[in-house]
Protein backbone atom coordinates (compact mmCIF):
# COMPACT_ATOMS: atom_id res chain seq x y z
CA UNK A 1 0.00 0.00 0.00
CA UNK A 2 3.00 2.34 1.08
CA UNK A 3 5.04 0.98 -2.04
CA UNK A 4 2.06 1.74 -4.34
CA UNK A 5 1.71 5.22 -2.80
CA UNK A 6 5.14 6.27 -3.83
CA UNK A 7 5.48 4.44 -6.88
CA UNK A 8 2.57 7.10 -7.53
CA UNK A 9 4.42 9.82 -6.35
CA UNK A 10 7.40 8.82 -8.28
CA UNK A 11 5.19 8.61 -11.46
CA UNK A 12 3.62 12.06 -10.79
CA UNK A 13 7.29 13.62 -9.30
CA UNK A 14 8.41 13.05 -13.35
CA UNK A 15 5.40 15.38 -14.55
CA UNK A 16 5.83 17.64 -11.64
CA UNK A 17 9.03 18.59 -13.04
CA UNK A 18 7.85 18.89 -16.28
CA UNK A 19 5.80 21.72 -14.69
CA UNK A 20 8.77 23.19 -12.62
CA UNK A 21 10.79 23.59 -15.79
CA UNK A 22 7.76 26.04 -17.39
CA UNK A 23 6.41 27.66 -14.53
CA UNK A 24 9.04 28.12 -11.91
CA UNK A 25 12.59 28.21 -14.28
CA UNK A 26 10.86 29.26 -17.18
CA UNK A 27 8.43 31.38 -15.94
CA UNK A 28 5.95 30.87 -18.02
CA UNK A 29 2.10 29.59 -16.95
CA UNK A 30 2.11 26.93 -19.62
CA UNK A 31 -1.27 24.58 -19.83
CA UNK A 32 0.05 22.32 -22.74
CA UNK A 33 0.27 19.70 -19.80
CA UNK A 34 -3.57 18.50 -19.51
CA UNK A 35 -3.20 17.39 -23.26
CA UNK A 36 0.49 16.39 -23.31
CA UNK A 37 0.22 13.94 -20.28
CA UNK A 38 -2.88 11.67 -21.97
CA UNK A 39 -0.55 12.18 -25.44
CA UNK A 40 2.39 10.39 -23.68
CA UNK A 41 0.47 8.02 -21.96
CA UNK A 42 -1.86 7.31 -25.59
CA UNK A 43 1.47 6.97 -27.32
CA UNK A 44 3.46 4.56 -24.74
CA UNK A 45 0.51 2.57 -25.24
CA UNK A 46 -0.42 2.33 -28.66
CA UNK A 47 3.03 1.49 -28.96
CA UNK A 48 3.62 -1.49 -26.71
CA UNK A 49 -0.30 -2.81 -27.90
CA UNK A 50 1.64 -2.89 -31.12
CA UNK A 51 4.30 -4.62 -30.43
CA UNK A 52 6.95 -1.89 -30.35
CA UNK A 53 8.37 -2.35 -27.26
CA UNK A 54 8.72 -0.60 -23.98
CA UNK A 55 11.75 1.50 -24.42
CA UNK A 56 9.97 2.34 -27.90
CA UNK A 57 7.64 3.41 -26.38
CA UNK A 58 8.85 5.36 -23.69
CA UNK A 59 10.88 7.53 -25.94
CA UNK A 60 8.48 7.98 -28.41
CA UNK A 61 6.26 9.14 -25.85
CA UNK A 62 8.99 11.89 -24.64
CA UNK A 63 9.39 13.14 -28.14
CA UNK A 64 6.18 13.38 -28.89
CA UNK A 65 5.94 15.44 -25.50
CA UNK A 66 8.81 17.48 -26.81
CA UNK A 67 6.23 18.00 -30.09
CA UNK A 68 3.82 18.96 -28.08
CA UNK A 69 5.84 21.80 -26.34
CA UNK A 70 7.15 22.86 -29.45
CA UNK A 71 3.78 23.73 -30.91
CA UNK A 72 2.82 25.64 -28.08
CA UNK A 73 6.23 27.58 -27.87
CA UNK A 74 5.93 28.28 -31.68
CA UNK A 75 2.48 29.67 -31.69
CA UNK A 76 3.46 32.03 -28.70
CA UNK A 77 6.88 32.82 -30.46
CA UNK A 78 5.13 33.79 -33.82
CA UNK A 79 1.72 34.72 -32.95
CA UNK A 80 2.84 36.79 -29.93
CA UNK A 81 -0.42 35.01 -27.94
CA UNK A 82 0.40 34.67 -24.53
CA UNK A 83 1.85 31.12 -23.14
CA UNK A 84 -1.53 30.90 -21.30
CA UNK A 85 -3.68 31.07 -24.40
CA UNK A 86 -0.96 28.93 -26.50
CA UNK A 87 -1.12 26.25 -24.28
CA UNK A 88 -4.92 26.21 -24.15
CA UNK A 89 -4.97 25.98 -28.01
CA UNK A 90 -2.35 22.60 -28.02
CA UNK A 91 -3.90 21.14 -25.27
CA UNK A 92 -7.97 21.54 -26.69
CA UNK A 93 -6.31 20.55 -29.97
CA UNK A 94 -4.38 17.44 -27.92
CA UNK A 95 -7.84 16.09 -27.30
CA UNK A 96 -8.96 15.29 -30.53
CA UNK A 97 -5.22 13.80 -31.33
CA UNK A 98 -5.41 12.06 -28.25
CA UNK A 99 -8.11 10.24 -29.36
CA UNK A 100 -6.55 9.53 -32.84
CA UNK A 101 -3.85 7.93 -31.48
CA UNK A 102 -6.01 5.81 -29.41
CA UNK A 103 -7.49 4.53 -32.53
CA UNK A 104 -10.92 6.89 -31.71
CA UNK A 105 -11.39 5.08 -28.61
CA UNK A 106 -11.83 6.76 -25.03
CA UNK A 107 -9.82 4.52 -23.24
CA UNK A 108 -7.29 1.53 -24.51
CA UNK A 109 -5.69 -1.32 -22.25
CA UNK A 110 -2.82 -2.89 -21.34
CA UNK A 111 -3.73 -6.42 -21.18
CA UNK A 112 -1.93 -9.50 -21.59
CA UNK A 113 1.24 -7.64 -22.87
CA UNK A 114 4.68 -6.81 -21.66
CA UNK A 115 5.03 -3.23 -19.72
CA UNK A 116 7.06 -2.21 -17.19
CA UNK A 117 5.65 -2.90 -14.46
CA UNK A 118 5.18 -6.72 -14.95
CA UNK A 119 8.81 -6.62 -16.11
CA UNK A 120 10.20 -5.20 -12.98
CA UNK A 121 9.81 -8.06 -10.59
CA UNK A 122 11.92 -9.95 -13.24
CA UNK A 123 14.69 -7.70 -12.30
CA UNK A 124 14.55 -7.68 -8.79
CA UNK A 125 13.69 -11.24 -8.18
CA UNK A 126 15.06 -10.46 -4.59
CA UNK A 127 11.55 -8.37 -3.57
CA UNK A 128 7.86 -8.65 -3.63
CA UNK A 129 6.37 -7.62 -7.02
CA UNK A 130 5.42 -4.26 -5.13
CA UNK A 131 8.75 -3.39 -3.50
CA UNK A 132 10.15 -4.32 -7.47
CA UNK A 133 7.75 -1.65 -8.82
CA UNK A 134 8.77 0.93 -6.41
CA UNK A 135 12.62 0.08 -7.21
CA UNK A 136 12.57 0.28 -10.74
CA UNK A 137 10.29 3.40 -10.70
CA UNK A 138 12.85 4.49 -8.22
CA UNK A 139 15.71 4.51 -10.70
CA UNK A 140 14.09 5.24 -13.52
CA UNK A 141 13.14 8.76 -11.75
CA UNK A 142 16.26 9.23 -10.11
CA UNK A 143 17.92 8.66 -13.93
CA UNK A 144 15.35 11.30 -15.07
CA UNK A 145 16.13 14.18 -12.42
CA UNK A 146 20.22 13.56 -12.57
CA UNK A 147 19.65 13.98 -16.39
CA UNK A 148 17.81 16.74 -15.70
CA UNK A 149 20.51 18.55 -12.64
CA UNK A 150 22.80 18.08 -15.26
CA UNK A 151 21.18 19.75 -18.26
CA UNK A 152 20.36 22.77 -16.35
CA UNK A 153 23.79 23.49 -14.91
CA UNK A 154 25.03 23.45 -18.43
CA UNK A 155 25.68 26.88 -19.72
CA UNK A 156 22.08 26.09 -22.19
CA UNK A 157 20.67 25.86 -18.77
CA UNK A 158 21.57 28.69 -17.12
CA UNK A 159 20.64 30.41 -20.01
CA UNK A 160 17.13 28.96 -20.02
CA UNK A 161 16.93 30.03 -16.09
CA UNK A 162 18.35 33.60 -16.86
CA UNK A 163 15.64 33.94 -19.35
CA UNK A 164 12.67 32.67 -16.71
CA UNK A 165 14.02 35.83 -14.41
CA UNK A 166 14.56 38.47 -17.38
CA UNK A 167 14.60 38.16 -20.51
CA UNK A 168 16.36 40.88 -21.29
CA UNK A 169 19.69 39.43 -19.91
CA UNK A 170 19.48 36.57 -22.92
CA UNK A 171 19.16 39.48 -25.37
CA UNK A 172 21.99 41.27 -24.50
CA UNK A 173 24.43 38.28 -24.42
CA UNK A 174 23.07 37.98 -28.22
CA UNK A 175 20.83 34.89 -27.69
CA UNK A 176 17.55 34.51 -29.03
CA UNK A 177 14.87 34.00 -26.13
CA UNK A 178 11.79 32.32 -28.84
CA UNK A 179 14.58 29.41 -29.52
CA UNK A 180 15.36 29.20 -25.45
CA UNK A 181 11.55 28.83 -25.22
CA UNK A 182 11.31 26.08 -27.98
CA UNK A 183 13.76 24.32 -25.52
CA UNK A 184 12.50 24.95 -22.39
CA UNK A 185 9.03 23.94 -23.05
CA UNK A 186 9.67 21.31 -25.26
CA UNK A 187 11.66 19.42 -22.20
CA UNK A 188 8.69 20.28 -20.05
CA UNK A 189 6.16 18.32 -21.89
CA UNK A 190 8.85 15.62 -22.90
CA UNK A 191 8.83 14.81 -18.92
CA UNK A 192 5.04 15.16 -19.07
CA UNK A 193 4.66 12.80 -21.70
CA UNK A 194 6.90 10.60 -20.81
CA UNK A 195 5.31 10.46 -16.85
CA UNK A 196 2.36 9.96 -19.09
CA UNK A 197 3.89 6.81 -20.49
CA UNK A 198 4.59 5.54 -17.48
CA UNK A 199 1.76 5.90 -15.60
CA UNK A 200 -0.34 4.49 -18.34
CA UNK A 201 1.49 1.16 -18.09
CA UNK A 202 1.42 1.52 -14.29
CA UNK A 203 -2.16 1.80 -14.28
CA UNK A 204 -2.97 -0.74 -16.93
CA UNK A 205 -4.58 1.30 -19.65
CA UNK A 206 -4.58 4.89 -21.27
CA UNK A 207 -7.40 7.87 -21.51
CA UNK A 208 -8.21 10.64 -23.34
CA UNK A 209 -9.24 12.01 -20.02
CA UNK A 210 -5.97 11.34 -18.46
CA UNK A 211 -4.92 14.63 -18.45
CA UNK A 212 -7.63 16.89 -16.46
CA UNK A 213 -6.60 19.00 -13.92
CA UNK A 214 -2.86 17.63 -14.03
CA UNK A 215 -1.11 21.01 -14.36
CA UNK A 216 -2.77 22.03 -11.10
CA UNK A 217 -2.06 18.97 -9.82
CA UNK A 218 1.42 19.26 -10.86
CA UNK A 219 1.54 23.30 -9.37
CA UNK A 220 0.51 21.60 -6.13
CA UNK A 221 3.47 19.27 -5.70
CA UNK A 222 5.78 22.13 -6.74
CA UNK A 223 4.60 24.38 -3.95
CA UNK A 224 4.29 21.65 -1.44
CA UNK A 225 7.80 20.68 -2.39
CA UNK A 226 8.89 24.53 -1.73
CA UNK A 227 7.47 24.62 1.89
CA UNK A 228 10.08 21.91 2.59
CA UNK A 229 13.26 23.84 2.14
CA UNK A 230 14.37 27.26 -0.06
CA UNK A 231 17.32 26.67 -2.10
CA UNK A 232 18.69 28.05 -5.45
CA UNK A 233 20.52 24.84 -6.36
CA UNK A 234 18.87 23.13 -9.21
CA UNK A 235 20.03 19.29 -7.21
CA UNK A 236 17.48 20.20 -4.42
CA UNK A 237 15.17 22.14 -6.12
CA UNK A 238 14.31 19.35 -8.28
CA UNK A 239 14.35 16.81 -5.45
CA UNK A 240 12.39 18.87 -3.26
CA UNK A 241 9.70 18.81 -6.40
CA UNK A 242 9.89 14.99 -6.41
CA UNK A 243 9.05 14.79 -2.25
CA UNK A 244 6.11 17.19 -3.23
CA UNK A 245 4.60 15.03 -5.71
CA UNK A 246 4.99 12.15 -3.32
CA UNK A 247 3.66 14.08 -0.28
CA UNK A 248 0.39 15.08 -2.80
CA UNK A 249 0.03 11.68 -3.86
CA UNK A 250 -0.25 11.08 0.45
CA UNK A 251 -2.74 13.65 0.90
CA UNK A 252 -4.78 12.28 -1.83
CA UNK A 253 -4.57 8.55 -0.69
CA UNK A 254 -5.32 10.02 2.83
CA UNK A 255 -8.41 11.73 1.54
CA UNK A 256 -9.47 8.68 -0.28
CA UNK A 257 -9.19 6.88 2.21
CA UNK A 258 -10.21 8.69 5.50
CA UNK A 259 -12.38 11.55 3.35
CA UNK A 260 -15.07 9.73 4.31
CA UNK A 261 -14.82 10.62 8.00
CA UNK A 262 -15.38 14.45 7.07
CA UNK A 263 -17.45 13.74 4.22
CA UNK A 264 -14.92 13.81 1.51
CA UNK A 265 -15.41 11.92 -1.80
CA UNK A 266 -12.92 11.53 -4.44
CA UNK A 267 -15.38 14.27 -6.03
CA UNK A 268 -14.05 17.01 -4.26
CA UNK A 269 -10.26 16.34 -4.97
CA UNK A 270 -10.07 19.02 -8.06
CA UNK A 271 -11.79 21.36 -5.35
CA UNK A 272 -9.23 20.97 -2.54
CA UNK A 273 -6.22 20.46 -4.85
CA UNK A 274 -7.42 23.95 -6.06
CA UNK A 275 -7.38 25.22 -2.39
CA UNK A 276 -4.05 24.01 -1.57
CA UNK A 277 -2.35 25.57 -4.10
CA UNK A 278 -4.45 29.17 -3.29
CA UNK A 279 -3.09 28.35 0.56
CA UNK A 280 0.45 27.94 -0.68
CA UNK A 281 0.02 30.82 -2.70
CA UNK A 282 -0.88 33.02 0.23
CA UNK A 283 1.82 31.25 2.74
CA UNK A 284 4.22 31.84 0.27
CA UNK A 285 3.64 35.29 -0.30
CA UNK A 286 3.23 36.13 3.37
CA UNK A 287 6.46 34.85 3.80
CA UNK A 288 8.36 36.44 1.05
CA UNK A 289 6.93 39.84 2.71
CA UNK A 290 7.75 39.01 6.05
CA UNK A 291 11.51 38.17 4.11
CA UNK A 292 11.60 41.43 2.72
CA UNK A 293 10.75 43.25 5.63
CA UNK A 294 13.55 41.35 7.47
CA UNK A 295 15.95 42.07 4.79
CA UNK A 296 15.33 45.89 4.76
CA UNK A 297 15.25 46.01 8.40
CA UNK A 298 19.08 44.59 8.05
CA UNK A 299 19.98 47.01 5.53
CA UNK A 300 18.56 49.77 7.78
CA UNK A 301 20.55 48.53 10.60
CA UNK A 302 23.78 47.98 8.84
CA UNK A 303 23.72 51.52 7.57
CA UNK A 304 22.90 53.23 10.32
CA UNK A 305 25.60 51.80 11.62
CA UNK A 306 28.15 52.03 8.96
CA UNK A 307 26.77 55.66 9.53
CA UNK A 308 27.73 55.70 13.30
CA UNK A 309 31.45 54.17 12.37
CA UNK A 310 32.11 56.89 9.91
CA UNK A 311 31.15 59.98 12.30
CA UNK A 312 32.83 57.88 14.85
CA UNK A 313 36.40 57.64 12.57
CA UNK B 1 32.06 52.86 -37.38
CA UNK B 2 28.36 53.52 -36.74
CA UNK B 3 26.72 55.02 -39.40
CA UNK B 4 23.10 56.28 -39.13
CA UNK B 5 21.13 57.49 -42.61
CA UNK B 6 18.21 59.09 -42.71
CA UNK B 7 16.82 57.56 -39.77
CA UNK B 8 13.22 58.21 -38.77
CA UNK B 9 10.89 56.84 -36.36
CA UNK B 10 7.31 57.36 -36.40
CA UNK B 11 4.98 56.21 -33.63
CA UNK B 12 1.47 54.91 -34.13
CA UNK B 13 1.72 56.32 -37.70
CA UNK B 14 -1.86 56.73 -39.41
CA UNK B 15 -3.98 57.45 -36.12
CA UNK B 16 -4.40 60.44 -33.71
CA UNK B 17 -1.59 59.70 -31.53
CA UNK B 18 1.03 59.72 -34.21
CA UNK B 19 4.34 61.00 -32.89
CA UNK B 20 7.15 61.66 -34.87
CA UNK B 21 10.33 60.51 -32.33
CA UNK B 22 13.39 60.92 -34.65
CA UNK B 23 12.88 63.08 -37.95
CA UNK B 24 15.67 62.56 -40.93
CA UNK B 25 18.49 61.57 -38.29
CA UNK B 26 22.12 61.53 -39.62
CA UNK B 27 24.91 60.73 -37.12
CA UNK B 28 28.62 58.97 -37.68
CA UNK B 29 30.32 57.99 -34.75
CA UNK B 30 33.98 56.72 -35.57
CA UNK B 31 36.19 54.59 -33.27
CA UNK B 32 37.33 55.46 -30.39
CA UNK B 33 34.74 57.91 -30.11
CA UNK B 34 32.72 58.71 -26.70
CA UNK B 35 29.54 61.11 -27.35
CA UNK B 36 27.57 62.20 -24.87
CA UNK B 37 24.15 62.51 -25.68
CA UNK B 38 21.63 65.00 -24.15
CA UNK B 39 18.11 66.39 -24.24
CA UNK B 40 14.97 67.13 -22.21
CA UNK B 41 12.54 64.35 -22.10
CA UNK B 42 10.92 63.25 -25.17
CA UNK B 43 13.73 64.95 -27.37
CA UNK B 44 14.10 61.43 -28.94
CA UNK B 45 17.81 60.10 -27.23
CA UNK B 46 16.20 57.30 -25.66
CA UNK B 47 14.20 56.17 -29.02
CA UNK B 48 17.53 56.97 -31.00
CA UNK B 49 19.37 54.08 -28.50
CA UNK B 50 16.39 51.57 -29.24
CA UNK B 51 16.88 51.86 -33.07
CA UNK B 52 20.57 51.90 -32.84
CA UNK B 53 20.51 48.43 -30.45
CA UNK B 54 16.95 47.13 -32.56
CA UNK B 55 14.28 47.03 -29.50
CA UNK B 56 12.11 48.62 -32.31
CA UNK B 57 12.41 49.28 -36.20
CA UNK B 58 13.18 52.03 -38.06
CA UNK B 59 9.99 53.78 -39.96
CA UNK B 60 12.73 54.56 -42.68
CA UNK B 61 16.53 54.96 -43.15
CA UNK B 62 19.60 52.75 -42.44
CA UNK B 63 21.72 51.93 -39.75
CA UNK B 64 25.41 50.71 -40.60
CA UNK B 65 27.90 49.58 -37.69
CA UNK B 66 31.42 48.62 -39.50
CA UNK B 67 30.27 48.52 -42.52
CA UNK B 68 27.56 46.16 -42.30
CA UNK B 69 23.68 47.31 -42.75
CA UNK B 70 22.04 46.32 -39.10
CA UNK B 71 18.78 48.00 -40.63
CA UNK B 72 16.60 44.67 -40.46
CA UNK B 73 18.87 42.11 -37.43
CA UNK B 74 17.04 41.66 -34.83
CA UNK B 75 17.85 42.83 -31.31
CA UNK B 76 19.96 39.50 -29.92
CA UNK B 77 21.65 39.55 -33.40
CA UNK B 78 23.17 43.37 -32.71
CA UNK B 79 24.06 42.56 -29.34
CA UNK B 80 27.03 40.62 -30.75
CA UNK B 81 28.53 43.72 -31.28
CA UNK B 82 26.51 45.90 -29.42
CA UNK B 83 26.38 46.34 -25.79
CA UNK B 84 23.68 48.28 -23.93
CA UNK B 85 23.12 49.00 -20.12
CA UNK B 86 19.86 49.91 -18.76
CA UNK B 87 18.73 52.94 -16.68
CA UNK B 88 17.15 50.16 -14.71
CA UNK B 89 20.01 48.18 -12.65
CA UNK B 90 18.20 44.80 -12.48
CA UNK B 91 17.29 44.78 -16.67
CA UNK B 92 21.36 43.88 -16.99
CA UNK B 93 21.87 40.84 -14.64
CA UNK B 94 20.09 37.51 -14.23
CA UNK B 95 18.43 38.33 -10.04
CA UNK B 96 17.69 34.34 -9.26
CA UNK B 97 21.44 33.30 -10.68
CA UNK B 98 24.63 34.02 -8.84
CA UNK B 99 27.14 36.07 -9.68
CA UNK B 100 29.62 33.86 -11.43
CA UNK B 101 26.50 31.92 -13.31
CA UNK B 102 25.68 35.70 -14.62
CA UNK B 103 29.78 36.36 -15.77
CA UNK B 104 29.25 32.83 -17.15
CA UNK B 105 26.57 33.90 -19.25
CA UNK B 106 28.10 36.76 -20.42
CA UNK B 107 31.36 35.38 -20.92
CA UNK B 108 30.85 34.31 -24.79
CA UNK B 109 27.96 35.62 -27.14
CA UNK B 110 25.24 33.92 -28.70
CA UNK B 111 23.29 30.69 -28.27
CA UNK B 112 24.89 28.46 -25.32
CA UNK B 113 25.92 24.79 -25.66
CA UNK B 114 25.46 22.09 -23.06
CA UNK B 115 28.69 22.40 -21.76
CA UNK B 116 30.13 22.80 -18.48
CA UNK B 117 32.00 26.39 -19.31
CA UNK B 118 32.57 27.59 -15.58
CA UNK B 119 35.47 26.06 -14.87
CA UNK B 120 38.25 26.48 -12.16
CA UNK B 121 40.25 28.67 -14.59
CA UNK B 122 37.28 30.73 -15.64
CA UNK B 123 36.54 31.47 -11.65
CA UNK B 124 39.86 32.73 -11.42
CA UNK B 125 39.29 34.91 -14.22
CA UNK B 126 36.45 36.29 -12.57
CA UNK B 127 37.11 36.47 -9.42
CA UNK B 128 40.37 39.12 -11.10
CA UNK B 129 37.73 40.91 -12.85
CA UNK B 130 35.55 40.67 -9.99
CA UNK B 131 38.18 42.90 -7.59
CA UNK B 132 38.12 45.58 -9.17
CA UNK B 133 33.83 46.20 -8.06
CA UNK B 134 34.45 44.42 -4.52
CA UNK B 135 32.36 41.59 -5.39
CA UNK B 136 35.22 38.69 -5.54
CA UNK B 137 34.17 37.05 -2.14
CA UNK B 138 30.59 36.82 -3.23
CA UNK B 139 30.60 35.11 -6.77
CA UNK B 140 28.22 32.23 -5.15
CA UNK B 141 25.51 34.40 -3.62
CA UNK B 142 22.70 35.80 -5.88
CA UNK B 143 22.60 39.01 -7.68
CA UNK B 144 19.07 39.64 -6.22
CA UNK B 145 21.07 40.46 -3.10
CA UNK B 146 23.28 43.16 -4.43
CA UNK B 147 22.41 46.91 -4.33
CA UNK B 148 21.76 48.98 -7.29
CA UNK B 149 25.20 50.49 -7.68
CA UNK B 150 26.66 47.10 -7.58
CA UNK B 151 24.33 45.03 -9.75
CA UNK B 152 24.81 48.54 -12.23
CA UNK B 153 28.78 47.83 -11.48
CA UNK B 154 28.16 43.64 -12.57
CA UNK B 155 26.37 44.76 -15.52
CA UNK B 156 29.14 47.02 -16.66
CA UNK B 157 31.87 44.77 -15.57
CA UNK B 158 29.51 41.53 -17.95
CA UNK B 159 28.98 44.59 -20.81
CA UNK B 160 32.61 45.15 -21.15
CA UNK B 161 33.32 41.31 -20.73
CA UNK B 162 32.76 40.91 -24.39
CA UNK B 163 34.78 43.57 -25.99
CA UNK B 164 31.86 45.30 -28.21
CA UNK B 165 32.10 47.34 -31.14
CA UNK B 166 29.52 49.89 -29.21
CA UNK B 167 28.36 50.53 -25.82
CA UNK B 168 24.77 52.32 -25.14
CA UNK B 169 24.82 53.62 -21.88
CA UNK B 170 21.48 55.02 -21.74
CA UNK B 171 21.30 57.08 -18.40
CA UNK B 172 22.98 54.31 -16.78
CA UNK B 173 23.83 56.08 -13.08
CA UNK B 174 20.46 57.69 -13.17
CA UNK B 175 18.90 55.46 -10.76
CA UNK B 176 21.30 55.72 -8.02
CA UNK B 177 22.73 57.54 -5.17
CA UNK B 178 24.90 60.06 -5.69
CA UNK B 179 27.75 58.13 -4.39
CA UNK B 180 26.77 54.85 -5.92
CA UNK B 181 26.00 56.74 -9.56
CA UNK B 182 30.06 58.23 -8.92
CA UNK B 183 31.71 54.92 -8.01
CA UNK B 184 29.40 53.14 -11.33
CA UNK B 185 30.71 56.62 -13.56
CA UNK B 186 34.23 56.01 -12.84
CA UNK B 187 33.94 52.15 -13.52
CA UNK B 188 32.86 53.19 -16.57
CA UNK B 189 35.67 55.57 -17.94
CA UNK B 190 37.85 53.40 -16.74
CA UNK B 191 36.38 50.64 -19.36
CA UNK B 192 36.10 52.51 -21.86
CA UNK B 193 39.29 53.81 -21.19
CA UNK B 194 40.64 50.31 -21.05
CA UNK B 195 39.23 48.75 -23.35
CA UNK B 196 39.54 51.27 -25.84
CA UNK B 197 35.96 51.25 -26.68
CA UNK B 198 33.86 53.07 -28.41
CA UNK B 199 30.72 54.45 -27.02
CA UNK B 200 27.68 56.54 -26.77
CA UNK B 201 26.20 58.01 -23.06
CA UNK B 202 22.69 59.24 -22.47
CA UNK B 203 23.31 61.69 -19.91
CA UNK B 204 21.05 64.31 -17.98
CA UNK B 205 23.93 66.12 -16.29
CA UNK B 206 25.27 68.46 -18.48
CA UNK B 207 28.19 68.84 -16.48
CA UNK B 208 29.81 65.89 -16.73
CA UNK B 209 28.51 65.42 -20.77
CA UNK B 210 30.49 68.55 -20.90
CA UNK B 211 33.96 67.06 -19.20
CA UNK B 212 33.85 63.53 -20.35
CA UNK B 213 34.00 62.41 -23.60
CA UNK B 214 35.41 63.84 -27.11
CA UNK B 215 32.00 64.57 -28.34
CA UNK B 216 28.53 66.25 -27.63
CA UNK B 217 25.29 66.23 -29.34
CA UNK B 218 22.30 67.76 -28.02
CA UNK B 219 19.29 66.61 -29.38
CA UNK B 220 15.48 68.07 -29.46
CA UNK B 221 11.85 67.18 -30.58
CA UNK B 222 13.27 64.25 -32.76
CA UNK B 223 16.47 66.49 -34.26
CA UNK B 224 20.13 66.61 -33.16
CA UNK B 225 20.04 69.91 -32.96
CA UNK B 226 23.94 70.53 -31.74
CA UNK B 227 26.89 68.17 -32.15
CA UNK B 228 30.31 69.72 -30.92
CA UNK B 229 33.44 67.85 -31.14
CA UNK B 230 37.05 68.30 -30.89
CA UNK B 231 39.22 70.98 -29.27
CA UNK B 232 35.56 73.36 -29.83
CA UNK B 233 34.27 70.32 -27.03
CA UNK B 234 37.52 70.79 -24.77
CA UNK B 235 36.53 74.54 -24.45
CA UNK B 236 33.03 74.16 -24.03
CA UNK B 237 30.93 75.33 -20.24
CA UNK B 238 27.44 75.08 -19.45
CA UNK B 239 26.87 78.31 -19.65
CA UNK B 240 27.71 77.97 -23.34
CA UNK B 241 25.81 75.03 -23.80
CA UNK B 242 23.18 77.20 -22.73
CA UNK B 243 23.57 79.77 -24.49
CA UNK B 244 23.74 78.17 -27.76
CA UNK B 245 20.27 76.02 -27.01
CA UNK B 246 18.35 79.24 -26.56
CA UNK B 247 19.82 80.48 -29.82
CA UNK B 248 19.26 77.47 -31.81
CA UNK B 249 15.56 77.80 -30.10
CA UNK B 250 15.23 81.51 -29.78
CA UNK B 251 12.43 82.30 -27.33
CA UNK B 252 12.35 81.91 -23.82
CA UNK B 253 13.21 78.53 -22.22
CA UNK B 254 13.60 78.97 -18.64
CA UNK B 255 11.46 76.19 -18.06
CA UNK B 256 13.38 73.43 -20.14
CA UNK B 257 16.54 74.89 -18.55
CA UNK B 258 14.93 73.23 -15.34
CA UNK B 259 14.67 69.98 -17.26
CA UNK B 260 18.51 70.01 -17.26
CA UNK B 261 20.71 69.66 -14.41
CA UNK B 262 24.14 71.47 -14.24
Amino acid sequence: MIEGILVEGLIFAIMALGILISYRILDMADLTCDGSVATGAAVATMCIVNGLGITVGLVMSFLVGVLCGLVTATIHNKLKLPVLLAGILTMTMLYSVNLRILGNKANVSLVRVDTLYRLFPSWFPFASSDVASLLGTLLFVVAVTVLMDLFFRSDMGMAIGAMGGNEQVIISQGMNPATLKLIGLGLSNGFIALSGGLLAQYQGFADANLGQGMVVQGLAAVMIGEFLFSSNRISLITLRCIFGAIIYKGLMFLGRKYGYLIGITPNDFKLLTGILVIISLTIAKTRSMASDKGARKKAIERTMRNMKEEGNA
Amino acid sequence: MLDIQHVTKVFFPGTVNEKVALENINLRVDDGDVVCVIGSNGSGKSTLFNMIAGTFPVTSGKILLNGTDITAAPEYRRAFHIGRIFQDPTKGTSANMSIEDNMNLAYTKGMKGIRFGLTAERRKEFRRLLEPIGLENRMQDNVGLLSGGQRQALTLLMTTLSHPSLMLLDEHTAALDPRNAEIVMDLTKRYIEDGQLTAMMVTHNMQFAIDYGNRLIMMDEGHIILDIKGEEKQKLTVQALVDKFREIKKEDFTSDEGLLTR
